[in-house]
């Protein structure tokens, strides 16, 4: 009787477990592949299933391994993962789990793939083709400037005002201090300052006034040492240039910002110029060099900075004004061709922002579509 | 009072750097000079184990990868530099490194200054039923293209379009505003971080 009453048991939990097993293997499908437009850094993985259960267990091993490693565990909503932990070239293989508390489904296993870096990005497609766009009407008035073609190009106050300060500093014999910012030579802003500051060394160097250029960042001590170095060579006074007046300082921000506030109060400059990207140092060198009457001139992208230049330096060149400055300062006829170009990108942005306008009065999401960069 | 010897440096250091408020004084020099000199020193060892190390010796002896070589060689011609002869040589990698920065930060500066901002204005909800989002919206609009126009170099400010690069002024000044009030309080409260270590921490003041 009492071996009656267990089989009885048995064929009851039997029934029960099996009738939770199809629901647990459900439909479980697994695929990895190797994620697109990207560096062969990652693989994604992802799968389907339709039964029940309370997590995922995701694992991987390599072809040539027997051990399964266990990646991840993951909320039944999860449906892919990006596995970005792979060697470019090694073939893996993920398996999945469907997990509750009692229960763990045997492995679903994805066919052996590996990592591959990508040519090209297709996903930036629409910024190849507006750069594009860019450098061919670019080129264009490149070509128009080299016919003689005048190329207007308003007034801008503190770029004008540059000659005043060099003038002035020239008038009191002191120094000049020209800060390029903090950031790298890949940063906008830095390039923009660079090129604003060949003009200025130039000016400098003809009316032989002092110019002194503390650096950040060894790099562009390096490159600004270049640039004033050819200005004044371009200037006709090589003699007067004095690499030990473009120095590297140090690459810590506030070490930096302590040590030019120095300069500013020890060698009382009758010109600063800020121009470059600045972050939290911007007002501690703007106040302290503002403190010692000198005329300031600062100019940068940061956003968040030109509040503070704006009320404590005498002219601020904002956002793409010191992009445009360097062509604007050469008055050369075919980098003012670059800020042309600038300005007729402008007309497509408002081109594009009224035809959005118009799509969007029309309930069409076409164009957000076509500017969306994935 | 603290007995650890540690704050008390780091606190006369900062009255050190504050005395700076009262005007240039050795003290502060002397502090100045120590900053400066320490954040050389602990860059330089940084760079050595983060690059000399770990991108340079690492991936030759470890993981023989002789191409390196090759960076590596362009690098070292920054340090021509220092002969006049061959100074000229330190030229290729600025240029290397000014292409590279230009290349990177160009298609960078597309998608995220233009197309996302181009995209995001235009997908504004204009009419999602809610009039703030609508006044919302065309405010945004007319912010946009005025202070585009405020940077439109190829004609005078002057009539009509003189009138809406003006409006665009006074958008960037009020946005300016904003900005300002939000630093000058994220200013004030890392200030305040430094008056409780010196209240605190250091003579224990306030608990």
């Amino acid at each position: 009787m009492r071996y009656y009453k267990l089989i009885l048991y048995l064929i009851f939990f039997s029934f029960v477990f099996l009738l939770g097993i199809p629901h647990l293997y459900g439909d479980a499908t697994i695929r990895a592949f190797d994620t697109p437009n990207d560096d062969g850094s990652s693989i994604t993985v992802k799968w389907n299933y339709t039964g029940t259960g309370d997590t995922f267990e995701l694992f991987r091993k390599t072809v040539s391994d027997t051990n399964w490693q266990k990646l991840k565990t993951l909320p039944l909503s999860k449906h892919s993962y990006v596995d970005d932990n792979t060697v470019r070239g090694v073939q893996y293989q993920y398996g999945i789990r469907i997990k509750t508390d009692t229960i763990l489904s045997e492995m679903v296993i994805s066919k052996p793939v590996s990592a591959k870096a990508q040519f090209f990005d297709t996903g930036k497609t629409l910024i190849l083709v507006l750069i594009l766009g860019y450098f061919a009407i670019l080129i264009y008035f490149i070509g128009a400037a080299k016919k003689g073609k005048s190329l207007f190009i308003r007034k801008i106050a503190g770029l004008d005002a540059l000659d005043e300060a060099v003038g002035r500093a020239t008038e009191m014999g002191k120094p000049i201090l020209f800060i390029p910012g903090i950031s790298s030579m890949s940063d906008i802003a830095t390039i923009a300052a660079v090129n604003i500051l060949g003009p200025v060394a130039k000016k400098v160097a003809e009316y032989g006034t002092d110019l002194l250029v503390p650096n950040k960042d060894p790099i562009v001590a390096s490159v600004t040492q270049e640039v004033v170095k050819e200005s004044y060579l371009e200037a006709g006074r090589p003699d007067l240039f004095n690499p030990n007046k473009i120095w590297f300082v140090t690459d810590s921000q506030f070490a930096y910002a302590a040590a030019v506030q120095g300069i500013m109060v020890r060698e009382r400059p009758a010109t600063i110029l800020l121009l470059g990207y600045f972050y939290a140092e911007s007002l501690l060198l703007a106040e302290t060099g503002n403190s010692t009457g000198a005329i300031q001139i600062a100019g940068t992208d940061a956003v968040d900075q030109l509040p503070f230049f704006i009320t404590s330096c005498d002219y601020t060149i904002m956002g793409e004004e010191l992009y445009a400055a360097g062509a604007y300062l050469s008055k050369e006829p075919t980098l003012l061709s670059s800020i042309k170009a600038q300005d007729y990108g402008k007309i497509a942005i408002f081109a594009t922002l009224l035809l959005g306008l118009i799509l969007g009065l029309l309930k069409s999401n076409w164009l957000i579509n076509i500017l969306t960069v994935r | 009072m603290s007995t650890n010897i540690w704050i008390w440096i780091a606190a006369l250091l900062t009255l050190a750097i504050y005395s700076f408020l009262y005007k240039d004084n050795i003290v502060y020099k002397i502090a100045e000079y120590l900053l400066v000199g320490v954040s050389i020193g602990y860059s330089i060892a940084i760079t050595w184990y983060n690059v000399v190390i770990a991108k340079m010796v690492v991936p030759i002896r470890d993981q023989h990868n002789f191409l390196i070589i090759i960076p590596i060689l362009i690098g070292m011609f920054m340090f021509a530099r220092f002969s006049k002869k061959h100074g000229w040589l330190s030229k290729i990698p600025i240029s290397f490194v000014i292409g590279w920065g230009a290349g990177v930060a160009i298609p960078l500066q597309f998608e995220t200054s233009i197309v996302e901002h181009v995209k995001n204005t235009i997908a504004i909800p204009w009419f999602g039923g809610n009039i703030l989002l609508l006044v919302n919206a065309i405010i945004i609009f007319i912010g946009v293209i005025a202070t585009l126009i405020y940077f439109y170099f190829s004609t005078p400010h002057k009539g009509v379009i003189g009138k809406v690069a003006n409006l665009g002024i006074w958008y960037i000044m009020i946005a300016f505003g904003a900005s300002f009030g939000y630093t000058v309080m994220a200013r004030i409260s890392l200030f305040i971080d430094r008056a409780q270590f010196l209240l605190h921490d250091w003579l224990g003041l306030i608990h």
